[in-house]
């Protein structure tokens, strides 16, 4: 199993708050990697400190190492940028630019420069639209408005656009919980097919939808990795007491 | 949390499958005690009381279902659901065997009784308490105990094969007494597979509690 990402002794503060707590693991390259646990243990958090997110938030610190690809993201070199290309996150709540879907995924690939000309331009939006299994439905009218499109498909459109930019690690933060079960199935089908071709770490409250996508299941609470397993381990017998109960739904 | 919703549903299904365990014990405890006593109507009983513990099979199946499509547990409830789902086809299956040596003795209680039953009631007391501990075992959650259950079963087999070489030493000499031997050597043989379910009893109880498979491995 080669690593991807690895984790060690990550502490965060959110000014003297501390979030997390000596976090060490190692996501594996091209697997579903799930963090679950109770709202405010940190999951979130520590989802965006794997490309750096919470650089965005003043006051916030990390110690600790996040090597990917060997190389440390918080050494003073990264350049924060290409950390996130390469690295692209996909948030709760579908957010498209109000642009035509074409110019939602184009964005990404003009802005960075990754197109040759404009007929390449156009086949990687159509790659990004059909790896994200939107292709088929908006193909015919790409140059409308992202807003005409429903909410699991302006998920879908957001994970088009992370995908356009060549990322090698896509970040999912709830991607699914704002939308019904049908547009919630899509997402997860497409997380399981994504895969293939990515690494992905996917935040979820749904138990069920971390023991559906993912290959290994991290548990956290207050800030803590509880456990770190094997997906299919980790929901027949966990380890920990703590993951029992959370599992099991003990917890008052 | 104090109560979970499915606390409910998994008491009430542990309560069905006790009472599957203590009909199929009264099953084979009222077969046997119909062939050392040569009791036909007894016999009869444990045939017409089948019926219920095929019922409470499938009401204990229909739950199981029921909990694992609502409920969606995971970890100990899981594995409790899985293990309750696997040990009641085993205790229908023991009640069958039950029935069988019941069938067997309204035939031999027609029949001059060709041997003191002495091996039966032994074999019996062994299997009967056997399944009367794996039961236990299960409602404990006892590992330990069902692992020394399992050993029990080798008594069990070595008392088969005595039976069953002295029944056929019978037939030899007095080839008249085939018939209530080989019926004999049936009611033998339905105790020793009787055993090999109660192995299989303990071998879930271990999974309930450590997530182990050990069948195929002792």
């Amino acid at each position: 199993m080669e690593a991807k990402i690895k984790i060690a002794s990550l502490d965060f503060f959110y000014g003297k708050a501390q979030a997390l707590f000596d976090v060490t693991l190692d996501i594996p390259k091209r697997q579903v990697v799930a963090f679950i646990g109770p709202s405010g243990c940190g999951k979130s958090t520590f989802l965006r400190t794997l490309n750096r997110m919470n650089d965005t938030i003043p006051g916030t610190r990390a110690t600790g190492d996040v090597v990917i690809d060997g190389e440390n993201i918080y050494s003073s070199g990264t350049d924060v940028v290409a950390l996130r290309r390469k690295v692209g996150m996909v948030f709760q709540k579908s957010n498209p630019f109000p642009k035509s879907i074409f110019e939602n995924v184009a964005y990404g690939i003009r802005i960075n420069g990754i197109h040759s000309s404009k007929d390449d331009l156009n086949d990687r939006v159509e790659k990004a639209l059909r790896d994200s299994a939107l292709w088929e439905e908006v193909k015919d009218r790409l140059n409308t408005s992202a807003f005409g499109l429903s909410g699991g498909q302006q998920q879908r459109l957001c994970i088009a656009r992370a995908l356009a930019v060549q990322p090698e690690v896509i970040l999912m933060d709830e991607p699914a919980s704002a939308l019904d079960p049908i547009a919630t199935q899509k997402i997860e089908e497409l997380v399981v097919e994504l895969k293939k071709d990515y690494t992905i770490v996917i935040v979820t409250h749904n138990m069920q939808q971390a023991a559906r996508v993912s290959d290994r299941t991290a548990f956290f609470m207050l800030g803590k990795l509880i456990e770190y397993n094997p997906t299919q381990k980790m929901f027949t017998n966990p380890d920990e007491k703590l993951t029992e109960d959370y599992l099991t739904g003990r917890f008052g | 949390m104090e109560h979970r919703i499915i606390d409910q549903p998994l008491g009430v299904l542990q309560e069905k499958l006790m009472a599957l365990g203590s009909a199929t014990e009264a099953a084979l405890e009222r077969a046997m005690q119909a062939l050392t006593t040569r009791d036909s109507e007894l016999a009869q009983r444990v045939l017409d009381e089948d019926v219920a513990i095929n019922q409470m099979e499938l009401e204990i199946d229909r739950m199981s279902i029921e909990i694992l499509a609502l409920q969606q547990p995971a970890a100990h409830d899981l594995r409790f659901v899985i293990s309750v789902a696997k040990i009641t086809p085993i205790l229908e299956r023991i009640a069958d065997h039950a029935g069988n040596i019941a069938e067997s003795a309204l035939v031999l209680n027609n029949e001059p009784r060709i041997k003191d039953y002495v091996d039966f009631p032994h074999m019996a007391e062994i299997v009967a308490k056997m399944l009367r501990d794996s039961l236990d075992a299960f409602t404990r959650e006892d590992a330990d105990a069902s692992r020394e259950i399992i050993k029990r079963d080798k008594i069990i087999d070595e008392a088969y094969h005595r039976v069953f070489n002295e029944l056929l030493e019978q037939m030899i000499q007095d080839p008249s007494l085939t018939t209530c031997a080989a019926h004999l050597l049936f009611v033998a043989k339905h105790l020793e597979r009787i055993g090999d379910y109660v192995k299989d009893i303990c071998e879930l109880n271990v999974y309930l509690r450590e997530a182990a498979f050990i069948k195929h491995s002792m």
